[in-house]
């Protein structure tokens, strides 16, 4: 079955003053329908460039798309503004972002703004557009949408933009609704609500959701795969419960290391992972984990680790897998949950 | 703890922004707390609450509208004169959220750090160059780190220029407001690990302000809840997060996502209807009464009283006790 996106080999570059900068250095990974996708990593490590890309926002120039495609159905949308006679952006892959004050555009009315794909997509006329967006509206569960629908940005909560964008993004009922760090602006009890109303909304008309985060638990609530990324690459990829009771790469097992426990043994550190990410002006030659892994071996530094199949549907890209080395047992400290 | 290990003593605080037009922004309305030597009081709530206002009246950055501070038993001044700013900044300091806008980009990280130093004049110029140095050293920088820029540095780099800052002057009590919440988990945890080391060492009684629960038990003795600019529940980290009392508390432990699938899966969904209301009509009887599960009848008439329950050092405000 061919999956419903396939990414292989993404790599983009930026050319800035400084020098080029390798934001993502050849990515893999695939996504089912109807499945939830989380792409976990550091700010930096190019989560957002690479979904940014795949959908054609990165501006080019100052970007470089240096390699690789991504295939939704099978067909090429690098490069491309439509597929199979519908629009990619908007129609075929929905997007919101991370500020929903910033992201929409304060002179019109909620309503006009959801409205607007709908229009431009689906042909429809302005006064059947907007009757829709009411809909859409009362979907995400803004109460008093047809009052709502006529305000501002600025009446709005952070909250209610937020499903405001989440309106507009499946307007269009796309196949992959791709939200970039949805909830890291908003409160834990918002983010509680916007989860839960992804996953409604996910269920009801049956779109796939990549979901760019930095947070292990807001990816445990709502992941059936997760892509972790580092320095520009995915180290490690698999079922949710691969990469939290089997993790593989030493990087996810330090991000876990480094989140809090709901463990009433106040026993348990915290143990940051020391250092910060490698410079991506001059990426480094081996693993990008490298100076910080507390695993690190000689050939870290010089090679980069090939991509192993652990599992099914579960892989990593680190020395430590490969035949005959050593095993840690640092890695291994969460067996006792299989 | 008896009264003599208060450290500061809040009664009754007040701060109300007026919006012109006789109408009020009640920020922080009657908050009354405790806070003793050499502990941690983790304060937490959505945004909106109050929290940083809290914490930036208790430090005289905004003037408050009633209420009473005792530093030591020392009443603090209504409004602050220039002088009194220079009294008390060697005792109290605060720790900002955002690394990026809160250092100025034009100045040198030396001479961010040593301002403090530099104006309060305890120290001799040259002697400030070698503070500056021994402190960058002591948050984990270099010390030439002192003739760069902010931009120079990373998030997590930036937030521990800002606890040099702070600390500099060795103050007895820190405000930090969100220290980590712009910060990526993995740098979050380095400048958590910090923090702990920094107060062991200087023995400082901190307020830690933050939305993240189960960070800021991590480092609080204690967590105080608020919500619309009241106390809902004050006790002990560990008892007020693994047995949390108040409906509200209940609600944000409950949706704190864990990073463990399994015990996700098996949550029942916690999220509660509706947002914070807005701090200008605040409703009558309890604030929270319009969101809560358990509300009563009773609760959108009285107010309930923060009042101690069981143990002295646990305090809800809810009539469902009392």
């Amino acid at each position: 079955m061919t999956p419903l996106l396939k990414v292989t080999n993404l790599a983009v570059e930026f050319s800035t003053y400084g020098g080029i900068v390798c934001a993502v250095r050849g990515v893999d990974f695939e996504l089912e329908a109807g499945k939830t996708l989380a792409i976990v990593g550091e700010s930096g490590c190019g989560k957002s460039v690479t979904v940014q890309s795949m959908m054609g926002l990165t501006p080019m120039p100052p970007g470089r798309l240096v390699s690789g495609s991504a295939r939704l159905r099978g067909e090429e949308i690098l490069g491309q503004r439509r597929v199979q006679g519908k629009e990619v952006r908007g129609a075929e892959i929905g997007m919101i972002f991370q500020d929903p004050m910033t992201s929409l555009n304060p002179t019109m009315t909620i309503g006009d703004q959801i409205a607007e794909p709908l229009q431009v997509h689906r042909g429809f006329s302005r006064r059947e557009a907007f009757t829709e967006a009411v809909k859409l509206l009362e979907l995400t569960k803004i109460p008093e949408a047809q009052k709502r629908a006529k305000q501002y940005p600025f009446e709005f909560s952070g909250g209610m933009l937020q499903r405001a964008m989440i309106a507009m993004a499946i307007a269009c009922k796309p196949s992959i609704l791709i939200a970039d760090e949805p909830t890291t602006a908003l409160d834990v009890t918002i983010q509680a609500q916007i989860l839960d109303l992804l996953q409604d909304i996910q269920q009801e008309i049956g779109m796939a959701i990549i979901l760019i985060t930095h947070d292990l638990g807001v990816v445990a609530r709502v992941a059936d795969e997760v892509a972790v990324m580092y320095a520009g690459k995915v180290v490690e990829f698999g079922k949710v419960d691969d990469i939290f009771y089997r993790s593989a790469h030493p990087y996810t097992v330090g991000l876990r290391a480094a989140m809090p426990v709901n463990d009433p043994s106040r026993n348990h550190v915290l143990s940051p992972i020391e250092g910060s990410p490698p410079d991506l002006f001059s990426p480094p030659a081996g693993c990008g984990y490298c100076s910080r892994c507390p695993e690190a071996m000689e050939i870290c530094a010089t090679e980069a680790p090939p991509t192993k199949a652990l599992n099914r549907g579960h892989t990593s890209s680190c020395w430590l897998q490969q035949d005959g080395a050593p095993h840690p047992e640092s890695l291994f400290f969460n067996e006792e949950r299989l | 703890m008896t009264a003599t290990d208060v450290l500061l003593e809040i009664k009754n605080l007040k701060k109300y922004f007026a919006m012109g037009s006789g109408q009020y922004i009640h920020a922080v309305d009657d908050v009354s707390l405790s806070i003793f030597q050499k502990e941690i009081v983790g304060l937490v709530g959505e945004s909106g609450s109050g929290k940083s206002t809290f914490g930036k009246t208790i430090l005289g950055l905004h003037s408050k509208t009633a209420g009473e501070i005792f530093y030591r038993g020392e009443a603090l001044p209504k409004k602050y004169k220039t002088s009194d700013y220079r009294q008390f900044a060697s005792r109290m300091q605060m720790i900002f959220q955002d690394p990026y806008s809160s250092l100025n980009p034009r100045m040198t990280v030396g001479e961010i750090i040593g301002e403090g130093i530099r104006l309060n004049k305890t120290f001799k110029l040259s002697e400030v160059k070698d503070r500056v140095a021994v402190w960058l050293e002591r948050v984990g920088l270099q010390a030439d780190h002192m003739s760069r820029y902010p931009h120079e540095f990373s998030g997590g780099q930036r937030q521990r220029i800002g606890i040099a800052r702070a600390l500099i002057l060795e103050p007895e009590f820190v405000v930090c407001d969100e220290p980590i919440s712009a910060l990526d988990v993995s740098v979050q945890a380095q400048v958590v690990n910090l923090m702990g080391e920094l107060k062991q060492s200087m023995g400082l009684t901190l307020l830690f302000i933050a939305h993240d629960l189960s960070m800021v038990r991590y480092v609080s003795d204690r967590m105080a809840v608020m919500y619309l600019g009241s106390l809902m529940e004050v006790g002990a980290a560990d008892d007020l997060y693994f047995s949390p009392m108040h409906p509200y508390t209940e609600v944000l432990v409950g949706s704190n996502p864990e990073p463990d699938p399994t015990a996700e899966r098996e949550r029942l969904s916690t999220s509660i209807q509706g947002e914070i209301p807005s701090p200008v009509n605040v409703p009558a009887g309890c604030r929270f009464a319009n969101r809560c599960p358990k509300v009563m009848d009773i609760c959108r008439k009285d107010t309930p009283k923060l009042i101690a329950i069981n143990d002295p050092e646990r305090e809800v405000a809810c009539h469902l006790y009392g």
